[in-house]
């Protein structure tokens, strides 16, 4: 590319065409016109959304609370909210997918009424936002909310690098949503094996946008890793010992870990497939030396430890959950702790199963599989604990326990489907079809969604000061769940019966009863989600009713309910001394759940910083830039990003100071409302009487 | 305790108290100060963890270089493209700099006076910027011997492995840049320090890489 041409098309490969609103008007056939509908809707969607959005700030002057208390803030409570905005987004557009293939599956029979190739983007994006730009946005947010409030910190160890992580993600999430607007997405599926997403194959640049949102949000992950496993290692209240931590903790812990050493491999191999594709070298084409398998490992390498990333993180809210709504201390503490840490070893040395079939020895595929079933031995050890914390509890069927109860049944059959396709003898006979969709849904669905939506409801309210309204909850928890049952549980049948996953249309009539049937628990699935915006709404306009500013409405045990809800600032207003494992629990039981410090200090907190919201657009741009060709673009925000992170490399004034003073007063103020607020029992606990002081009722040895 | 609530099962009441352990009122608040020791250590140990996250990358691409040596697709190979000459003087320029680093860390922890650790800094700047230039000279041989990165499999990888590094080279030259300039504007404050303890720790990581892309690229291609 030489200098000139870099000016001569300022916009690159970006023409009329990219939009989705000129090809339908361009074409004259029915199925296009369907095609292109749906597509235009779809950007409509977008593009509206954001002028609403805009609208909306405007209306409201909140640009400079928008920049100043959020876009700019290094406080990990505000950076986890975000992310969980950015997830909750992500997860309508992906579910709103899902419906749409399970609908075009219904009508699939001989044709259906999306062509091939939007089918296929369909199913891209789908995986690709569910994993990339749903969940992991969603743990991170939690893990960002919850653990430090946890370990009894102020803040994660980066707040600055947080904030860039949230950019980074931001950004690719981004990317991932203008690929509506401008152009396309991938039809390489989530996965995109080379050589079909080489230039050769699929030149467009769906798979460029791909290739760029994964690695953008790749290396903020990874960054992310580093920022909570520091600050877990470094950062924890003095006396919180490793076996006193929460196991939300814990799994964060194992979770960043995985990401540090996980993400890396994705980064290489996208990088390459970049390479390949922008400039024509041979790292995994068919001819001149490439090598595809190098891709299918490298992304193995990181995919499967990829799906522990996503489901221990819901153990983690699990075991919190079973254990606050059993009124009990979490049975087994120290085998949950080492089933977590060997899940995280093991997902490390199981990469290959994900290629049983393409063609390496018997032994090797023996020994992969061997090692895949040794995971389901720790996973028993959490299933049975968890049934322990319940039994002779005093279980309450709050939101959070129906998701963990609904969890508990449904992923052990998603553990045993798993554990058949860790035979390769079995995984021959049922590779590539249906019944694997069922499979990672069946453990992904239960296990990581409901586990994060269990985890929302959960800290909802110490978030926010005030609790969600229940029957929504439990109406969206039904729907989630049982539509769940119905969207999947035919897939198990339609596999057997040989339905390819990924097929657009089908020839044989006796796939069509089950493809109905799971259209329906898809729809019921989407009404599960609708309930949950209804369920927002609905107790946001009655949030004075549900207030819990005392901070802990469910007599939680760990630290993060030992202070308001929602916490200040810097969390604690001195750093709380731990001498138990459920050391908020331990402090009740003493009544000193709520009192005052002997003195009062200041405290250091991070200023704000521009640095992150400034990597999050430079990161969109570039990758935007790359995408399309448009070189100054790319080079301009490289620029900008080295410029900007230099420049704080010189600035000294990044920490602000809290006055003591302050600090009294904000805790005095609390330390108040506390022993004014009538202790609730937890019969009463989902009631508006309920202001967030739980009186105290562990349950005590079996009698 | 009243409500009728039940006891813990494990509550040992009289022996927690005996330990004293709950002296503070609350959740057994103490008082804390953020200190700056305690802020070097995260700070340290997060670029030692982040160290190992790029050396997974440098995994990955030698693994892709250790997979993709012998698909030369009729091209040229290691044995007409590589030089032991320059690649050696490359070496020890590097080996030379990270002593220089060395010194200068010493001169830091040491309090010599400001001038000998900017002079051991100067120095090992110097030393990168001549590695980079002896590398890209190489890259040039080859490139005229028809070496080039899109020729087969096996040139992708080595101009993926090898220049990676180099990159990384360069990343480390402009940081010490900055740091000099940071020493020029703040004097040696604390967070002047911490950032050259990292980038010395990045430098001497570099080094080692270098080892291997020496012994594993070069050697081994030669042998
Ligand atoms: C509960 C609602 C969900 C529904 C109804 C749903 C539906 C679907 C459908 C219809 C497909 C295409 C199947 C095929 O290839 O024939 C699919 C693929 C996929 N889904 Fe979901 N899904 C849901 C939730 C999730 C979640 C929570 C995740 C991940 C955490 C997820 C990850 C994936 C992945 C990775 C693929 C494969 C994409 C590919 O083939 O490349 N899905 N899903
Ligand atoms: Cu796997």
């Amino acid at each position: 590319m030489s200098l000139s041409a870099i000016f001569v098309h300022p916009l690159g490969l970006l023409a009329q065409d990219a939009f989705p609103f000129w090809a339908l008007l361009r074409s004259g056939n029915r199925g296009d016109l369907i095609n292109g509908l749906i597509g235009s809707s779809a950007a409509a969607i977008v593009v509206i959304g954001v002028i609403v959005v805009v609208a909306l700030l405007t209306r409201y002057r909140a640009w400079r609370p928008l920049w100043f208390d959020w876009l700019t803030s290094t406080d990990h409570k505000r950076i986890g909210i975000m992310y969980v905005v950015i997830a909750l987004v992500m997860l309508a557009r992906a579910i709103i997918e899902a419906i749409l293939m399970r609908a075009q599956q219904a009508d699939g029979l001989g044709g259906g009424f999306l062509s091939p190739d939007h089918f296929a983007q369909l199913f891209s994006t789908h995986g690709t936002i569910m994993i990339f730009f749903m969940v992991m946005p969603f743990l991170t947010g939690l893990i960002n909310y919850a653990v430090p409030l946890q370990i009894g910190a102020r803040d994660v160890a980066f707040p600055v690098l947080n904030s860039i992580s949230l950019g980074l993600t931001a950004a690719g999430a981004g990317l991932v949503m203008i690929s509506l607007v401008v152009g396309e997405f991938s039809t390489g599926g989530w996965f995109g094996y080379p050589p079909y997403t080489e230039a050769l194959y699929t030149p467009g640049v769906g798979v460029d946008y791909w290739i760029w949102a994964l690695s953008v949000t790749s290396i903020g992950t990874t960054l992310t890793g580093i920022n909570f496993a520091v600050t877990i290692y470094k950062k924890r209240a003095p006396g919180m010992t490793l076996y006193r931590m929460p196991l939300f903790t814990w799994t964060a812990l194992c979770t960043a870990i995985l990401m540090i050493f996980a993400m890396p491999p994705l980064t290489v191999a996208t990088l390459q497939l970049a390479l390949d594709r922008y400039l024509g070298f041979h790292y995994f084409t068919n001819g001149l030396g490439g090598n595809q398998m190098n891709f299918a490992n490298m992304f193995w390498l990181f995919g499967h430890p990829e799906v522990y990333i996503l489901i221990l993180p819901g153990f983690g809210i699990f075991s919190e959950v079973f254990s606050t709504f059993s009124g009990k201390a979490l049975f087994g503490y120290k085998s949950m702790v080492w089933a977590a840490m060997s899940i995280a070893f093991l997902s490390f040395l199981v990469w290959l199963h994900h290629f049983f079939t393409m063609g390496q020895s018997g032994h090797i595929n023996a020994a992969f599989g061997i090692a895949s079933m040794f995971i389901g031995i720790p996973t028993g050890v959490k299933v049975y604990d968890w049934m322990a914390t319940m039994f002779r509890g005093r279980v309450r069927f709050g939101v959070p326990m129906i998701y963990a109860i609904a969890f508990l049944f449904l992923f052990v059959i998603g553990g045993i489907t798993g554990v058949m396709l860790a035979n390769p003898i079995l995984d021959y006979q049922v590779h590539n079809t249906v019944f694997l969709v069922a499979h990672f849904h069946n453990v992904a669905v239960p296990g990581v969604l409901f586990g994060m939506l269990a985890g929302y409801t959960y800290w909802f309210p110490k978030a926010f000061g005030f609790r969600l309204n229940e029957r929504w909850g439990k109406i969206s928890a039904y729907c989630w769940i049982f539509g769940w049952m119905g969207a999947f549980f035919p897939l198990y049948v339609l596999g057997l019966m040989g339905l390819p996953r990924r097929s657009v249309a089908y020839e044989q009539a006796r796939y069509v009863p089950m493809e109905i049937v799971a259209f329906v628990g898809a729809l019921v699935v989407g009404a599960g989600l609708a309930s949950l915006v209804i369920q927002l709404w609905v107790s946001i306009r009655q949030r004075e009713q549900n207030r819990v500013y005392v901070g802990d409405p469910w007599d939680g045990r760990s630290l993060e309910w030992a202070t308001s809800a929602p916490p200040p600032e810097y969390n604690f207003p001195v750093i709380p001394i731990v001498n138990d494992r459920d050391a908020f629990t331990a402090a009740k039981e003493f009544g000193m759940g709520y009192q005052e410090p002997d003195e009062y200090v200041d405290i250091e907190m991070p200023k704000n910083s521009a640095l992150g919201p400034v990597f999050g657009g430079t990161g969109f741009l570039l990758a935007f830039g790359l995408v399309w060709h448009i070189w100054w673009l790319v080079i301009l925000a490289a620029l900008v990003a080295i410029v900007a992170l230099i420049v704080r490399g010189f600035q000294r004034e990044t920490v602000q100071i809290i006055p003591a003073e302050q600090v009294r007063r904000e805790h005095q103020r609390w330390v108040h409302a506390a022993r004014a607020a009538q202790p609730i029992t937890r019969g009463k606990e989902g009631t508006s009487a309920n202001r967030g002081r739980a009186a105290l009722e562990t349950v005590g040895a079996p009698t | 305790m009243s409500n009728g609530i039940l006891q813990h099962p494990f509550l040992d009441l009289e022996a927690r108290q005996n330990k004293q352990i709950f002296q503070y009122p609350g959740i057994n608040l103490g008082t804390e100060h953020e200190e700056a020791h305690t802020q070097a250590e995260s700070m340290l140990f997060g670029f030692w963890v982040f160290l190992m996250s790029d050396a997974i990358i440098f995994g990955m691409v030698f693994a892709t270089y250790a997979t993709l040596v012998s698909g030369t697709a009729g091209g040229p190979g290691p044995r007409e493209l590589y030089h032991l000459g320059p690649v050696f003087i490359e070496t020890m320029l590097l080996l030379a700099s990270s002593f220089t680093f060395g010194m200068a860390s010493v001169a830091l922890k040491y309090k010599h006076p400001t001038s000998a650790l900017v002079g051991w800094l100067l120095v090992t700047l110097v030393l990168g910027l001549a590695f980079l230039g002896f590398e890209l000279n190489d890259f040039s041989t080859m490139f005229a011997a028809g070496g080039v990165p899109t020729r087969s499999g096996y040139l992708s990888a080595f101009f993926d492995l090898v220049p990676l590094h180099g990159l990384h080279v360069t990343a480390a030259c402009i940081w010490l840049v900055c740091m000099l300039g940071q020493i020029a504007v703040h004097g040696l404050d604390t967070k002047t320090k911490l950032g050259l303890l990292r980038l010395a720790l990045f430098w001497h990581f570099l080094d080692i890489v270098w080892i291997f892309i020496f012994s594993v690229v070069y050697l081994a291609g030669l042998a």
